[in-house]
């Protein structure tokens, strides 16, 4: 990568608290490119709300760095350091509006903080709501909307001050399914159409599969892994990767004394019939356990659980033949999962 | 009991004494009050701005006055108003007590209104650049006026009954009249119009502080 947008360098964060030390982050390298939608996973508290925070310096960081367009942010005045934040938007689960100011009130926010003409504020806010169809609702309060509604409002006032980065701190985890596809739907437009980079923070692997071009997973402080999540979809090499992306395998594969395997497709070979071939060519019947496709990035992604005959030389031409044709597979034992 | 012309004239002018001293009162104790309610949160542990000793300093010596009995500290300050003001008896002489009692109050009523903001919102403010002045003019401020303006209601009614005390020291106003009228010269009939008149201004203050603040309030659909 060349340029990276934000670069963050060995990053650490302690918290004091009555019970001593908590350990939040834990050297977190991380470069994020100019246009790309960039996904950090993670269980709660795993530390991914902390890091996005050290991202625009809302939290500061025990140790380590972020740059932003090569400039750290560890060396800036308080006045530097809030003029970089007005390039980074951000938008919060609980949308955070101001209960008292209408809606453009809200979007103008930010303008009338950078020292923006009344009059250049409302034409950008008005503009901007369009963008997030809402122009109607310029004169309503945050109270009178719906959540899908306030997202919009707090993601129009992110992009007020024309920002480079917006940062999304589990911005749909409070909405409902159908509006977290819109408010989604809403980011990659922005992100598409004025190139600014968006990083979301999120606990869902939904999220993730339908807009994010790269992730981040992240556990218990440290990042187990980072990919384009093609990759990563279809195989995740972390022990927590296996478990936010097959987790629901775990339940419904029961696992007997035999050898299971897993398989993996990537787009070319879930047009192929792979296991009616398998079959064909071992002459032996393997035990389907478990098998899920996905759309990730417009390209089928998919993995299976096979488990093979007790018979060992059986069982073994069936690796062979795996081998051969070139399919990726691997050995799963039940402490994977 | 009789209400001839000169009662009514010292009732009228009861009542305009009591409103002046609670005015007065109410407006610098808010002068001090409403600073120092702000100071106490914006440095507080986990507030924008934390300064810890000033915050345990300011804390103490709110505390300190407010744990004074009012009577008490009536007869402490007033010679303060003796050099402020000139005298110690009479109305205008009771706005620096009464300022002084009323202050530490107005500031942890101020106080407890501004820590019921949402601290999502100061985050999403200082995420948008904002500097910690902005943040108390453009946040704290504005999202806290409904519950300010009860505060408001609560304090100047407050002042309203520390006021009426201020008729034992030489203080004028309404209490003043059921206190000399009603107690020294048991006068029960001039008593209870004064007080009478005390529940009614107590009433009208309470009341508006209520609308004013439902009025103004955004929250409400």
């Amino acid at each position: 990568m060349e340029n990276p947008i934000i670069r963050i360098q060995n990053l650490g964060k302690e918290f004091k608290t009555s019970a001593g030390q908590v350990r939040a982050l834990d050297d977190i390298n991380l470069d994020i490119c100019q246009g790309e939608i960039f996904g950090i996973i993670g269980l709660s508290g795993a530390g991914k709300s902390t890091l996005v925070r050290c991202i625009n310096y809302l939290e500061v960081p025990t140790e380590g760095d972020v740059f932003f367009e090569g400039k750290s942010l560890k060396q800036m005045t308080g006045a530097e350091l809030r003029k970089t934040r007005r390039s980074m938007g951000m938008i919060f689960q609980q949308f955070n509006l101001l209960a008292q100011r209408n809606v453009m009130k809200n979007v103008c926010f930010p303008l009338e903080l950078a020292g923006v003409s009344k009059t250049e504020a409302k034409r950008r806010a008005m503009e901007l709501l369009e963008t997030v169809g809402l122009k109607e609702k310029a004169e309503a309060y945050p109270a009178q909307l719906s959540g899908g509604q306030k997202q919009r409002v707090a993601i129009a006032r992110a992009l007020a001050t024309n920002p480079k980065v917006i940062l999304c701190d589990e911005a749909t985890s409070a909405l409902d399914p159908n509006t977290t596809k819109s408010i989604l739907s809403l980011l990659k437009e922005i992100n598409k159409t004025m190139g600014v980079t968006v990083i979301v923070i999120t606990h869902e692997m939904s999220v993730i599969e339908s807009i994010c071009d790269r992730v981040a997973i992240i556990d218990q402080s440290r990042i187990a892994e980072v990919g384009r999540v093609s990759e990563i979809f279809s195989e995740p090499k972390s022990k927590i990767g296996r478990q936010l992306i097959l987790g629901d395998a775990a339940g419904q594969v029961k696992f007997g004394d035999s050898k299971q395997l897993r398989i993996i497709f990537d787009g070319r070979e879930s047009e192929e019939p792979v296991i009616s071939n398998l079959v064909l060519a071992c002459k032996v019947p393997v035990n389907i356990m478990y098998a899920q496709t996905r759309d990730v990035g417009g390209t089928a992604m998919g993995q299976m659980i096979i488990q093979l005959p007790e018979d060992k030389t059986d069982g073994e031409r069936v690796l062979h033949y795996l081998d051969t044709v070139k399919i990726p597979y691997e050995e799963v034992r039940e402490h994977d999962i | 009991m009789t209400f001839d012309g000169a009662t009514l004239q010292m009732l009228k002018t009861g009542i305009w004494e009591t409103f002046y001293m609670v005015l007065l009162s109410s407006l610098f104790a808010y002068v001090i009050g409403l600073p120092l309610g702000i100071v106490l949160v914006v440095t507080d542990d986990g507030g924008i701005h934390p300064i810890a000793w000033l915050q345990k300093i300011l804390g103490t010596v709110i505390n300190l006055l407010r744990s004074v009995p009012f009577l008490i500290l009536l007869f402490i300050v007033l010679p303060l108003s003796k050099i402020v003001i000139g005298t110690r008896i009479g109305s205008p002489a009771m706005v620096i007590p009464l300022t002084i009692a009323a202050g530490p109050y107005v500031a942890r009523v101020v106080e407890s209104s501004i820590r019921e903001i949402d601290g999502g919102v100061i985050e999403a403010a200082k995420s948008m650049g904002a500097s910690d002045w902005q943040i108390i003019r453009k946040v704290l401020l504005p999202e806290c006026r409904p519950s300010l303006l009860v505060g408001a209601a609560l304090a100047v009614t407050t002042i309203l009954s520390y006021s009426a005390m201020a008729g034992f020291v030489g203080g004028g106003g309404l209490g003043a009249i059921a206190i000399n009228y009603g107690y020294y010269r048991y006068e029960a009939g001039l008593m209870w119009v004064s007080v009478i008149l005390l529940v009614v201004l107590v009433q009208i203050i309470q009341e508006a502080g209520m609308k004013l603040s439902r009025k103004g309030d955004k929250r409400i659909r």
